[in-house]
């Protein structure tokens, strides 16, 4: 462990210290306030569209619940477990680094990484379904394949209104995993910076914030896997 | 110090006054996972079950509840500043009133037969 006193504000000279900042509690508040201060934006960011499909999913409940049932449902459970096993890596990574184990911390960091790209390739085998299934928005739509509660092909009005449906899945689903994509290069940098051994009990706020961000994108997929995957036929 | 931090599960919310934050137990977080994996089981039981109108309810439930669970424990803010909780208070805050101003606008339509502007 450092030489640094428990009780002099020793952190003052803590070479992450930058010099606008008090003490490194104070440093690490900013930070993390800034983050939530963020993620408070992204929270009306993704509010906006699921404002948008909460208004259309009442106004074309068919097209939304015919929709719906053409996800697997085995795949959108199984990619809600993988996210939320890489939550509980990247929560570990943060104790890890809290506690200055810097090989534990780079261990986490890249199991993260893993899981986050098995969600993301479970996204891409969806994302080719739908296309190979001409359920892309556009001048290819093709509601034929959809089913409604009767097990019928879908009247013309609902086969139409089903194509908005796709839209917000694709503009939900898409950003939500730009944002992993995002993501996985930032933890990629941590898991350097962690090895190169520039993080310590006294100093691993990068860590710490990487982790608020990865959780707040788990958060959203949380809400968008029961709105986008579970859509029941009746009311 | 190391030693300190492991075992110190409970310390008092606001750090230790030297730049330290909160060290939250490896059980806690264990037992947050298992209960996420159980809330999203449960999510998918229930979306099975006919329950009327209350499907939608229970699954956006139980969303808010593992939401809860990654923000106080995962994300930390049991152990934040209350400035964080502000943070999140204000999103949460514009969020509901989002929503529901545009919620009202939609429903009094239906209601005064304007039709909808979807339409």
């Amino acid at each position: 462990m450092s030489s640094l006193s428990e009780t002099a504000p020793a952190a003052a000279h803590h070479p992450a210290l930058r010099h606008h900042f008090e003490s490194m509690e104070g440093q690490k508040e900013a930070s993390t306030f800034g983050m939530w201060v963020f993620i408070a934006q992204e929270i009306l960011f993704f509010g906006g569209m699921l404002l948008a499909y909460t208004i259309y999913r009442n106004l074309y409940y068919d097209s939304f619940a015919a929709g719906s049932h053409h996800l697997d449902v085995k795949l959108g459970t199984i990619n809600t477990a993988v996210l939320i096993c890489s939550s509980l890596t990247m929560a570990l990574a943060v104790h890890a680094a809290a506690l200055g184990r810097r090989g534990a911390t780079v261990l986490f960091l890249l199991l993260t990484i893993a899981l986050g790209s098995v969600f993301l390739g479970i996204k891409v085998v969806e994302y080719a379904d739908k296309f190979h299934h001409h359920l892309v928005p556009g001048p290819y739509y093709d509601a034929e394949v959809l089913r409604g509660a009767d097990g019928k092909a879908l009247p013309p009005e609902v086969a139409l209104h089903s194509q908005i449906y796709f839209a917000l899945y694709f503009s939900l689903t898409g950003l939500h995993a730009l944002h992993m994509i995002i993501g996985i290069p930032i933890i990629a940098v941590m898991a350097w910076l962690a090895r190169r051994g520039r993080f310590s009990p006294e100093y691993y706020t990068p860590v710490e914030i990487t982790g608020l961000y990865w959780h707040f994108v788990d958060i959203v997929w949380i809400f968008l896997f029961p709105l986008l995957y579970l859509i029941p036929h009746h009311g | 110090m190391a030693e300190h931090a492991e075992t110190g599960a409970h310390p008092p919310a606001h750090g230790d006054g030297h730049g330290r934050g909160h060290v939250v137990a490896v059980s806690t977080y264990l037992l947050v996972f298992v209960a996420l994996m159980v809330g999203t089981g449960l999510t998918v039981l229930a979306s099975y079950a006919d329950l009327g109108m209350w499907n939608t309810p229970v699954a956006m439930a139980i969303a808010l509840t593992k939401a809860s669970l990654v923000v106080f424990f995962f994300m930390h803010l049991k152990y934040s500043p209350k400035l964080s909780w502000v943070a999140v208070g204000a999103a949460v805050f514009w969020l509901v009133n989002m929503i529901a101003g545009i919620a009202a606008d939609y429903v009094s339509r239906v209601y005064l037969n304007l039709g909808n502007p979807g339409t």
